[in-house]
């Protein structure tokens, strides 16, 4: 299999991560060579094996439906890159 | 002398802090002042030395002795949530990121007594065998000079080996606690899935993530599990089961328990000096009167293959929310979408980014099947074949890595060729078991070997057991030269 530099576009789309051409270059050779050792899992039959979700063999709890947490909206909005005071702002989305 | 308070074990700080023969702040101080010179190792990423030393002199004003950790300083990986102190996960993209809340893991060690020394590095959200991908810099190795200390959680295992903190802890997600350990000479334990809450730890991988101690014994070790192993109804993996009081129940006699020696784990091009160290393990399992069974775990050659489908998906859904908007690094752009493949792009290292692509492309539209789906499925085989071994044995002895330390740059243009350094610890966090590595050797070149013990589901209390015993029998001694210090 090979990973071509439309596919590695097409997953920086999916990734919203930005690729120039020399990134994208670089990615395909990692990505193939890894993907090369990735097939080896192709040399076994699974078809009746069950897939493994989680290790560990628990049912979700649930619990009542409760605040605990104070209110942080101050702390919460200071770790934001761009503040105006109570709210989160971001690049004009609607014209 | 301030340089011996820092050359003590934990357990014997405990017992010097609780029969009075020292302060808290006598020992807060010896490190600090020690991490202060040994800024070469690049071992802090956050150093919080001004808070540790006032929080050490209020310890010392009202001293609760019968605490487990009592005033003694701790630094922990950059990868736990810390209350007001910033944690970056070793990334720009978390660079400013100051945490509202603490993680259930480094809670419980403040609860009993441990004071927060500062923020190690670790490989960028763990994803790294080096400490390379950091943005933060490379870390050396204490051993030598220019020297990898493993990774993830390798300003972990430096700060350890280097005597810059009495002990730690660490996260691992294919081998980062176990592979650094074995790198610096110093015992580190990845606890069975479920055993230490994952709340407040930067998630790489959500089925592997385990948090785990880092220490310079297997004593010390067994203390600080039995401190952050709790239920935890923050974590919804999070196991109620009964938990040992591994460091009171600590015993060397392991007579009659069956160890298994996995054939599969004898890799094709594996150094001689790591075969010669296994055997060696066996011997010293004898010597402890274990019985030896050859045992067979098939599927161990498809363990990495299998991670490098699972981790990256997981990766890649728990990275999707560094997006630029509510906290971290943001880019500008010229629209929403402008700006959230900037930021990512500028601000994930190259290895981080790697990993996501990966993990989007296995997840991907009429790719999930032939590469997800099949790596789940075979995930089920690797843990079969565990769980077929158990039937025979108590527990599985093999090396912890393939290879000692390797210098810095040495892999890092090779990406399958570092990974293949996972080799022996992958499969444990596939299965989700616990497994231990200890230092049981040298090299030719003088630079330590570690041996891993893997155990059943929540029998951590049992491999703690044989690798106390065992830790006699080796007698390893770390040599360490200062040379960083001038």
């Amino acid at each position: 299999m090979s990973i071509d530099l439309k596919t590695i576009k097409h997953i920086s789309k999916l990734s919203r991560i930005s690729v120039d051409e020399k990134k994208a270059e670089k990615l395909a050779g990692d990505l193939n060579s890894i993907f090369d050792f990735i097939e080896k899992l192709n040399e076994l039959k699974t078809d009746n094996v069950e897939p493994l979700t989680s290790v560990a063999e628990t049912t979700l709890k649930l619990r009542s439906d409760e605040v605990k947490s104070k209110n942080l909206r101050d702390q919460v909005i200071k770790n934001s890159p761009k503040e105006n005071e109570d709210y989160f702002v971001v690049p004009k989305v609607i014209e | 002398m301030m340089s011996d308070i820092t050359k003590q074990s934990l357990s014997e700080l405990v017992e010097n802090i609780k029969s009075k023969k020292l302060s808290s702040s006598e020992v807060t101080k010896a490190f600090v002042e020690r991490s202060e010179k040994s800024k070469e190792l690049n071992t802090y990423i956050t150093e919080d030395y001004a808070n540790a030393l006032n929080k050490a002199k209020k310890f010392d004003e009202k001293p609760n002795l019968d605490l487990k950790l009592p005033g003694i300083p701790m630094a922990v990986k950059d990868l736990f949530c810390t209350k007001d102190l910033r944690t970056t996960a070793g990334s720009k993209i978390l660079n400013n990121f100051v945490p509202t809340y603490e993680s259930t893991v480094t809670q419980n060690i403040w609860n009993e007594g441990a004071i927060l020394m500062g923020k190690l590095n670790c490989d960028e959200f763990a994803m790294g065998s080096s400490n390379e991908t950091s943005f933060f810099g490379n870390v050396q190795n204490p051993i030598d000079k220019n020297l990898v200390p493993g990774g993830s959680s390798g300003g972990s295992s430096s700060a350890v080996a280097a005597q810059l903190t009495p002990i730690t802890i660490g996260t691992d997600t294919g081998g980062s606690i176990r592979q650094p350990a074995s790198f610096t000479g110093t015992v580190g334990l990845k606890p069975t899935y479920g055993s230490c809450s994952r709340y407040g730890i930067v998630a790489f991988a959500s089925s592997l993530d385990q948090a785990g101690p880092m220490a310079q014994n297997v004593k010390d070790c067994a203390l600080l599990q039995e401190v952050i192993s709790t239920y935890d109804e923050k974590d919804s993996t999070s196991i109620d089961f009964k938990r040992n009081e591994y460091s009171k129940e600590l015993t060397k006699d392991i007579k009659g328990k069956k160890i298994g020696i996995p054939k599969e784990y004898r890799v094709d091009g594996m150094p001689k000096e790591i075969e010669d160290l296994w055997k060696k393990g066996i011997e010293y399992a004898k010597d402890c009167g274990a019985e030896i069974i050859d045992i067979s775990l098939p599927h161990t050659n498809y363990a990495l293959p299998t991670y490098y489908i699972v981790a990256p998906a997981e990766a890649s859904s728990n990275l999707a929310r560094y997006d630029g908007v509510k906290y971290g690094f943001r880019a500008e752009g010229e629209n929403l979408i402008d700006m959230y493949e900037k930021t990512r792009s500028e601000g994930f290292g190259a290895e981080v980014q790697r990993r996501i692509m990966i993990g989007t492309y296995v997840l991907s539209s009429g790719y999930y099947d032939a590469y997800y789906l099949k790596a789940q499925k075979v995930r089920k085989l690797i843990k079969n074949d565990f769980d077929d071994a158990y039937k025979k044995v108590d527990a599985i002895l093999t090396p912890s890595t393939p290879s000692s330390a390797f210098k810095i740059g040495e892999k890092t243009n090779d990406p399958v060729s570092m990974y293949l350094n996972d080799i022996f610890t992958v499969p444990v966090n596939l299965a989700g078991l616990p497994g231990i590595s200890i230092p049981a050797g040298h090299d030719a070149k003088g630079y330590p070997l570690g041996l891993q013990i893997i155990g059943k589901a929540f029998d951590e209390q049992n491999i703690l057991n044989i690798a106390y015993a065992m830790e006699e029998k080796i007698n390893f001694k770390n040599n360490i030269i200062d040379w960083w210090i001038k």
